[in-house]
């Protein structure tokens, strides 16, 4: 690799032990890529909730937090993927105080770092939207899809330490997807029938995840039905790409004549060949959807998360609860950022949602406060959602989920029955 | 000693020797493991309720989220980590967590490695050279 006089500063540990563990942390996986030299970035978004970085990640941050200012401080705009905590309404839903206490730590040490404390995976959309060509170091999997993909930006997956290191260093390694070639599409699909809501659109990118099995793999997507009357909107967009990099680890995808790198399907593949086009219709996203069945009936919880909501998802949902009681027997979460819940206080949403029997926890998501630990300690199996993401990850948890649209999970929470 | 060598197109860490745990399937810290007991925990998952602690573990490709990253090296700490890993095609944050956790990491070989190398293979990983020995 080329260092510059900063980057060979960094690794010989002039500016600071923090900063020399981190170039070295990119400087690893630079020389697995091949990549020539750093790029630098204007954002950094970190994943770094407690489950995932257990004692040993906690500890690592808390060791970089007690150094000087000068060694220890982000050097770009750096934000925060979702807590494992909502420290106001752990207690609604039984969350152990030991996780909480690990997530308040974790937290202190983050801020000490500089980190500031954004707690959503939406960051595209309520915080800083990227523009065209920006360079970023983003830790969310559907952060990065959606700024890649939809805005334009650059970003390959940063997983936690690889932002940290982004963070300290202010530059990530010049490979995968800040390369232009990365970008081009490799793999056609033809949507043929007009997705109803936003889990269909996130049961597009379902279904093209377990098609494409490769990081490196770009799917190319075409509306076949006319004239696009109503436009996919940012959250149609989110769901999709959530999605797709949920179940096929993929970074990035273009909709042909609506994505900023795809005018049209010739240009989003560029000078790679096109190949004939796999059809996804109605058929595919039933039998999508039929592919998640519970053991019983009783519906222990439904959550609304996996991504967060937008305020727009929220007045949606406020809409289908108002005036209606949950049943006793079911539980629901909502995860919305920070951000949003001020607007949904400010609004009376919350106020709506609330006093049908929900739970809004703000900066977290579901599977990132130990999911494991929330159903033994509240007995809860069979959880319904409308994120294709959230179905595809809770499995390994040990739920048993199912996939409805977002009426119909209110309509079950309210009889407190898995739809049959 | 017989062997059978495979040359990765890429790779990253140090030298093991261990027995390989192997599938034709994917791989996510977060989404297929029970990082206390140490097993693959997703029931839809080919190694399902199986042990990778320790053992080299040898799958298609990554999938899922970011997470894997930390886990690793959260895993690693506890002594509950493979041995090493082993892709046919590895993702970005694969190569992160490996280097953080400091575990062997090896990808882009010529074969499907899941169809060469069997559970139980007692293999000689050596990132330097980018090569794997199966032995006998």
């Amino acid at each position: 690799m080329q260092l510059n006089d900063t980057e060979k500063s960094m690794r010989n540990g002039d500016l600071g032990e923090p900063r020399r563990w981190a170039i070295e942390q990119q400087i690893a996986v630079a020389e697995y890529f091949g990549a020539e030299d750093f790029v630098p970035v204007s954002q950094v978004h970190i994943c770094a909730d407690s489950e995932a970085l257990g004692e040993n990640g906690i500890g690592l941050l808390e060791r970089f937090s007690s150094y000087e200012a000068s060694e220890k401080r982000v050097l770009v705009p750096s934000l925060t993927d979702p807590r494992g905590s909502d420290f106001g309404r752990y207690k609604a839903i039984r969350q152990d105080l030991s996780i909480v206490e690990r997530e308040r730590r974790l937290a202190d040490a983050l801020r000490s770092i500089g980190f500031m404390m954004t707690n959503t995976c939406i960051n595209y959309q309520c915080v800083l939207p990227p523009v065209q060509g920006e360079r970023l170091a983003f830790g969310d999997t559907g952060s990065v899809i959606y700024a890649n993909a939809v805005q334009g930006a650059r970003s390959n997956f940063e997983g936690g330490p690889a932002a940290l290191a982004a963070a300290l260093t202010g530059r990530v390694p010049r490979y995968g997807y800040h390369l232009a070639h990365q970008r081009l599409g490799t793999q056609l699909f033809r949507i043929t029938e007009e997705p109803r809501n936003l889990s269909e659109w996130g049961i597009i990118g379902g279904i093209i995840g377990r098609i494409i099995t490769s990081y490196w793999e770009v799917p190319v997507i075409e509306a076949a039905w006319s004239d696009m009357p109503d436009l996919p909107t940012s959250d149609s967009l989110k769901h999709l790409g959530a999605a797709l990099a949920s179940y096929g680890s993929i970074p990035m995808f273009h909709f042909s004549g609506l994505t900023p790198e795809a005018p049209d399907t010739q240009t989003a593949f560029g000078s790679n060949k096109i190949n004939e086009a796999s059809s996804i219709g109605r058929k595919e996203f039933d039998t999508f959807r039929d592919g998640f069945q519970t053991s019983r009936p009783e519906l222990d919880v439904v959550v609304f998360a996996a991504p967060q909501l937008s305020i727009v998802e929220l007045r949606d949902l406020a809409a289908l609860l108002d005036g209606r009681k949950i049943s006793k027997s079911t539980a629901m979460l909502i995860a919305v950022p920070p951000s949003v819940k001020i607007v949904a206080d400010q609004s009376g949403l919350s106020e709506t949602i609330e006093a049908a029997g929900a739970v809004i926890l703000e900066g977290v998501c579901f599977y990132q406060m130990h999911a494991r630990e929330l159903a033994q300690a509240n007995g809860w199996q069979t959880l319904m959602s409308n994120s294709a993401k959230l179905v595809n990850i809770v499995g390994g948890y040990g739920y048993e989920p199912v996939l409805g649209t977002m009426a119909h999970c209110v309509d079950a929470a309210i009889d407190g029955r898995v739809p049959r | 000693m017989n062997s059978r060598s495979l040359i990765a197109g890429r790779a990253l860490g140090k030298s093991v020797t261990g027995l390989a745990i192997v599938a034709n399937d994917d791989f996510s810290a977060r989404y297929d493991l029970d990082r206390i007991k140490g097993v693959f925990s997703r029931p839809s998952h080919v190694l399902y309720g199986l042990s990778y602690v320790g053992k080299i573990l040898v799958v298609n490709s990554a999938k899922g989220g970011v997470a894997t990253s930390w886990m690793l090296g959260e895993m690693a700490s506890r002594s509950m980590a493979p041995l090493a890993l082993i892709f046919n095609d590895s993702n970005a944050i694969m190569v992160q967590a490996a280097a953080f956790a400091g575990i062997p990491i090896m990808d882009q070989f010529e074969e499907n490695v899941t169809r060469v190398i069997t559970t139980g293979d007692h293999l000689s990983i050596e990132p330097e050279k980018k090569l794997i020995s199966i032995l006998d």
